[in-house]
C-alpha cells in the first residue's frame, strides 16, 4: 500500500462499548488500507443528537474540542458512527458559518487560536471512497463476498440535511452500494433504504420502531436482499431487536469489510461488555 | 394569546429560525413523516398553529415527543420551511420550563435493556430533559 496517512479518529461513546465490532474493524481495515486512525488523548461524547436550537452552544462544545484537536494536529477527522458524523459535521458548519456560535464558542474555549471550522470531517465511507479509493479497496480484497446480495441501510443521520452534510444524494444515495461492489458482493437497491428506523424513540415507543423496521425488512427482502449493512449503532440495535416476519441479518459495514479483507476475529465474550454503562467521558486507553 | 404565550411564541420562532408565513400547507412534510400515525398535530399543521397563536395546543401535543428528528420533512419541504425545526423549538420551549422535562434519569433503569447502545441513552436524555 505504500504510504501511511494519519487521521484523527473520533470513536464516540457506543463504539467503546456496545459497538466494538464497528470500532475494531474500522481500525484494522484502515490500517491494512494505509490509513492510521489516531484517537485523540481525550474526547467527550458528541451527545448523539445535534442541538437544533439557534441558542444551544454549550451542547456543541465537545464537538468543537474534537474538531480543534484535529486542526492542531493538522489532521482530517474521521468518524464511523452515523450520529457522531452528523453532530460533528453540523457543529463544524456552525463554527464556519454562524458568527454568533463561532464567537461564543471560542470565547468560552480559549484555544490558542480561534477555531473557525477549518477541520475536514469525513465519514469512514468517505475515507474509503475519497481518500483511499474504492478501486484500492477492491485491490486489497482477498476474500470477496462473491454472490452475496447485500442491501445498504443508510437511515437518516448520514444523509440529511444534505445541504450541510453533503454526504451523498439524500434521496438516491449510492456510496454504500459502491462500497458493497468494492468488496465483491452484489448491492441490492430497495425503496426504504433511507427511511428512519425509529431512532431514539425505541426506548419509549418500541411499537413505532418495530413498525418502521418491519417495513424496511419486508421491502429489502422483496427486493432480494440477503442481509443489510449499516454504519449506525442505533439503527443496528433497532433492526436487530425486531422479531417479526421478513427479518434479515444486519451487520456493521466495517465487519463485512473485515470479512473481505480477511481480518475477522473471534467475537469477544459478551460478559466482557457487561457493566459498561455510560462512556460519555472517555479517556483513551482506560476502558470503562 | 396571553402575554406569556406571546413570549413563548417569540422564543420558539427565535430558536427555530422558522418563518411560518412561508408554508403553503402542501402536506409533503406530513406525507414523508415516519411518525405521522402517532402524532396528534401533524407536521404540516405546526406553522398554522404558530401563526394563529395556538401555542398551548402545540406544547401539549404528542408530536413534540414522537418526532424522530430524521430531517425528512426538512429535506423535502419545497419552500424550505423546516417544519422539524419548528417542532423541535416547541419541544425545547417545554423542557426549558421548570419541571418541563419529559424524562428523568431515575426513570431510565426500568426502561433499559442490556443491549441498548449508549447512543440511544444519550440521545433520549439530550432531547427530553434540561
Amino acid at each position: 500500500m505504500g504510504e501511511i496517512t494519519q487521521y484523527s479518529y473520533f470513536p464516540g461513546c457506543t463504539l467503546k462499548t456496545k459497538a466494538r465490532d464497528l470500532d475494531r474493524y474500522a481500525r484494522s481495515c484502515a490500517a491494512k488500507l494505509g490509513a492510521e486512525l489516531v484517537e485523540p488523548e481525550m474526547w467527550q461524547c458528541c451527545g448523539g443528537v445535534y442541538p437544533l436550537g439557534s441558542d444551544e452552544i454549550g451542547n456543541k462544545l465537545s464537538s468543537v474540542r474534537a474538531l480543534n484537536d484535529a486542526k492542531e494536529h493538522g489532521l482530517e477527522l474521521v468518524t464511523v458512527c452515523s450520529a457522531c458524523y452528523h453532530v460533528i459535521k453540523r457543529v463544524n458548519d456552525d463554527m464556519a458559518n454562524v458568527p454568533d456560535i463561532q464567537t461564543r464558542a471560542n470565547n468560552y474555549a480559549q484555544f490558542d487560536e480561534p477555531y473557525k471550522g477549518e477541520t475536514k470531517v469525513l465519514h469512514y465511507l468517505e475515507l474509503l471512497r475519497d481518500r483511499i479509493g474504492f478501486d484500492k479497496v477492491k485491490e486489497a480484497v482477498t476474500k470477496p463476498l462473491t454472490g452475496k446480495k447485500i442491501g445498504a441501510y443508510y437511515g437518516c443521520l448520514l444523509l440529511r440535511p444534505s445541504k450541510i452534510l453533503q454526504f451523498d444524494d439524500p434521496e438516491n444515495p449510492s456510496i454504500m452500494e459502491d462500497f458493497i461492489s468494492a468488496i465483491g458482493a452484489t448491492p441490492v437497491r430497495y425503496q426504504m433504504r433511507n427511511e428512519c428506523c425509529g431512532g431514539y424513540r425505541s426506548m419509549e415507543n418500541r411499537a413505532l420502531s418495530d413498525k418502521l423496521v418491519g417495513k424496511i425488512f419486508t421491502d429489502a427482502k422483496n427486493a432480494g436482499c440477503e442481509e443489510l449493512i449499516t454504519a449506525c449503532p442505533l439503527c443496528w440495535y433497532n433492526l436487530n431487536q425486531y422479531q417479526g416476519p421478513d427479518k434479515l441479518p444486519v451487520r456493521y459495514m466495517t465487519e463485512v469489510l473485515a470479512e473481505a479483507l480477511d481480518l475477522l476475529e473471534a467475537k469477544p465474550d459478551p460478559a466482557e461488555l457487561d457493566g459498561v454503562s455510560c462512556a460519555c467521558m472517555h479517556e483513551a486507553g482506560k476502558e470503562a | 394569546m396571553t402575554p406569556d404565550e406571546r413570549l413563548i411564541r417569540d422564543e420558539i420562532l427565535a430558536i427555530s429560525e422558522v418563518d411560518v408565513t412561508k408554508c403553503m400547507h402542501c402536506g409533503k412534510c406530513s406525507a414523508s413523516c415516519p411518525a405521522y400515525d402517532v402524532m396528534d398535530i401533524k407536521p404540516h399543521q405546526f406553522p398554522s398553529y404558530m401563526a394563529h397563536g395556538e401555542i398551548r395546543e402545540l406544547m401539549n401535543s404528542t408530536t413534540i415527543w414522537e418526532c424522530l428528528g430524521c430531517s425528512t420533512c426538512i429535506e423535502r419541504c419545497p419552500r424550505n420551511v423546516k417544519p422539524g425545526k419548528l417542532i423541535d423549538g416547541v419541544r425545547q420551549a417545554v423542557i426549558r420550563q421548570r419541571g418541563g422535562s419529559h424524562l428523568y434519569p431515575e426513570q431510565i433503569p426500568a426502561m433499559v435493556d442490556p443491549q441498548m447502545p449508549q447512543q440511544l441513552l444519550v440521545s433520549v436524555l439530550r432531547r427530553e430533559r434540561k
